[in-house]
């Protein structure tokens, strides 16, 4: 029962240090915005506005308040989920990131199964297949898929499959004008939860691009991460001791060592959550896929500082719990964690 | 895998350098101009990778980009070895409080995805050669601070140091002679990593609008440029600066698993003797 106190006693320690983390990011966000060369009111306004309503755009960001005052109050807002309002539209930010969070989501999900399927097959099959070669090739792929630009590569494909080939629709997540379910914004659950298969249909048609392109460039680093834990595990001593009792090559790989290469492929995993949204933020704009990173684009061309902030703030806070999260899976189903 | 890094970054070095004087010399056309040219046209004799909306040449605005693209990069790595180093031993060397506030510092600013917090910074300083550099600067120091502290830290109570401080070195003296020649060895496999890294931010910066001046022909805001003409079949727009950067970050790509594989080897054999 030792394990089960320690494991408890690490849950804790790191959950803690998930709000000051959290509160680090913020203060770091505010820092920023405050000490970036320029004003941000010249920044929203441009520089070519009159003085009256620069005034009255300082006194509507609360510019005028003493600078501690105004760090409180921005803390006080962000622990109750305020995130200010939008400067164009007069939303608040809170509602318009919550509405194309879900669509940012669900492409990542289906990214992720795809990478980790292609990562597996590939590092598996070099891994298998000893010869040199295949092990270069693996190696290639690894650096290859790493050093496509996302946009790029997300360009070829719609020319690829949606303009040459006509297969699939070229972006968007719907034909304009289809009819939307008031639901979660998770379009696949709710067109399953309203029983309308031609609405998922469509859903489904719309999101293998993009999802395949941002799965095959996050592959590769599936695919040499198992292969690297896969060799590690494979010069054990107990994989000799299964070989010397005539256990098959495949079975051995199977059985004996992928459980063991499996979780530390969920730490990198856990990693790449973060170069995942860089590489998604990229592929949702050619895509025009009306997630996260439209609404950044949106806001940056814009000049709308609050939901510029509303955005890193809301990104970094699920980046830090995914990490937190996939560190404590580990740790509870992995007794060789050491914490 | 060193060898094809290198020969790569050295036809994008002479690229960089030489395009400036072809187009000079009137080799080239202007990468600006494009008033005279036909508007998208394919690739021909006379623009061998066609021109683009404004009927500017994809070919030279291409070449072009790779100087701009390189000396942003290495500004930027640069300027994080600058910062990241000194400051690394400084926090591993002193320990305590100073330490464990910068430590805190970095790894919050390490948290923050990559694009996300240079994307930040591109925002609120604006565009420009020298802002791009800062952008991707402020991204990579923590990544050498981390490296450098951390091995600082460990090779602060070996015993060279202990001696050094007995026979009276000071504090500068120790770290400047002795640690940071030992924590060192690590910088260039991640200088170059950090290189090919810092093409794609760039060119994600380029991309959504953030990197360099609209007078500065770049492969991000081409490729952002050409997004609008890819529904219509035009590829060309497309293709050539996004080969360009893959081939740019290959090349830096390349080098770093290259080192990477020889500081193995040379560990292996250190441990061996």
């Amino acid at each position: 029962m030792n394990r089960a106190r320690s494991l408890t006693k690490y849950a804790i320690s790191r959950l803690i240090s998930l709000p000051i983390m959290l509160w680090l990011i913020s203060t770091l966000i505010f820092v920023l915005l405050r000490i970036a060369p320029g004003d941000p009111v010249d920044a929203i306004l441009g520089n070519r506005a009159d003085q009256v309503t620069r005034e009255a755009m300082r006194t509507k960001l609360g510019l005028d308040d003493p600078l501690f005052h105004q760090y409180l109050n921005f803390l006080n807002d962000i622990l109750h989920g305020n995130l200010g309002t939008a400067l164009n539209t007069q939303e608040p930010v809170r509602k318009i990131i919550s509405q194309s969070l879900p669509a940012s989501i669900e492409l990542a999900l289906a990214a992720i199964l795809i990478a980790g399927f292609i990562g597996f097959i590939i590092g598996l099959t070099g891994t298998a297949k000893k010869e040199s070669s295949t092990d270069f090739a693996g190696r290639l792929y690894g650096i290859v898929t790493y050093a496509i630009p996302p946009f790029w590569a997300a360009m070829l494909i719609q020319l690829i499959f949606a303009v040459i080939l006509g297969w699939l629709p070229i972006g968007g997540r719907l034909p304009a004008g289809t009819f939307i379910y008031d639901g979660s914004g998770f379009l696949i659950f709710d067109s399953i939860k309203n029983g309308d298969l031609n609405l998922l249909q469509q859903v489904i048609r719309h999101l293998i691009l993009p999802a395949s392109t941002l799965g095959l460039l996050l592959s590769g680093i599936f695919s040499r991460s198992l292969k690297i834990n896969l060799d590690k595990t494979l010069n054990m001593d107990y994989i000799e001791a299964a070989k010397s009792r005539g256990i098959s090559n495949s079975r051995i790989i199977f059985f004996h060592a992928l459980p063991n290469a499996l979780l530390p492929v969920l730490t990198i995993a856990g990693l790449t959550v973060a170069s995942l949204i860089g590489g998604a933020l990229l592929i949702e704009i050619t895509f025009s896929w009306p997630g996260i990173a439209m609404l950044l684009q949106e806001a940056i061309s814009q000049r709308d500082y609050p939901i510029v902030q509303g955005i890193v703030v809301v990104i970094s806070i699920l980046v830090v719990s995914i990490g937190l999260f996939i560190d404590l899976l580990i740790a509870f189903i992995d007794p060789r964690v050491s914490y | 895998m060193l060898r094809w890094g290198l020969y790569l970054l050295a036809i994008y070095l002479l690229t960089a350098f030489l395009t400036p004087l072809f187009i000079k010399f009137g080799f080239l056309p202007e990468p600006q101009e494009g008033l005279g040219n036909p508007i998208y046209s394919p690739p021909s004799i006379d623009h061998w990778c066609g021109t683009d909306r404004l009927g500017r040449d994809v070919c030279v605005r291409t070449l072009e980009g790779s100087r701009v693209a390189i000396i942003i990069v290495l500004l930027a790595v640069t300027l994080a070895v600058i910062i990241g180093i000194p400051l690394g031993i400084l926090s591993g060397y002193l320990g305590g409080m100073v330490d464990r506030v910068i430590v805190l510092f970095m790894e919050t600013l390490y948290t923050i995805p990559v694009l996300l917090l240079s994307v930040v910074i591109a925002f609120l300083l604006g565009r420009g050669i020298f802002n791009a550099a800062i952008a991707l600067c402020v991204v990579y120091t923590p990544q050498y601070f981390r490296v450098v502290r951390n091995q600082t830290a460990q090779a602060k109570s070996e015993l060279y140091v202990e001696a050094a401080r007995v026979i009276g070195a000071g504090p500068f003296w120790i770290m400047g002679k002795y640690l940071l020649r030992n924590v060192v060895s690590s910088v260039p496999v991640l200088l170059t990593l950090n290189a090919a890294d810092a093409v794609l931010v760039l060119g994600g910066l380029g991309f959504l609008g953030l990197g360099l001046p609209e007078t500065i022909p770049e492969w991000g805001s081409d490729l952002n440029l050409a997004l609008d003409a890819v529904p219509v079949g035009i590829w060309w727009t497309a293709l050539f600066p996004g080969i360009a950067m893959l081939g740019l970050v290959l090349a830096f790509s390349f080098i770093g698993e290259g080192l990477e594989i020889i500081v193995n080897l040379n560990e292996l054999n250190e441990s061996n003797t």
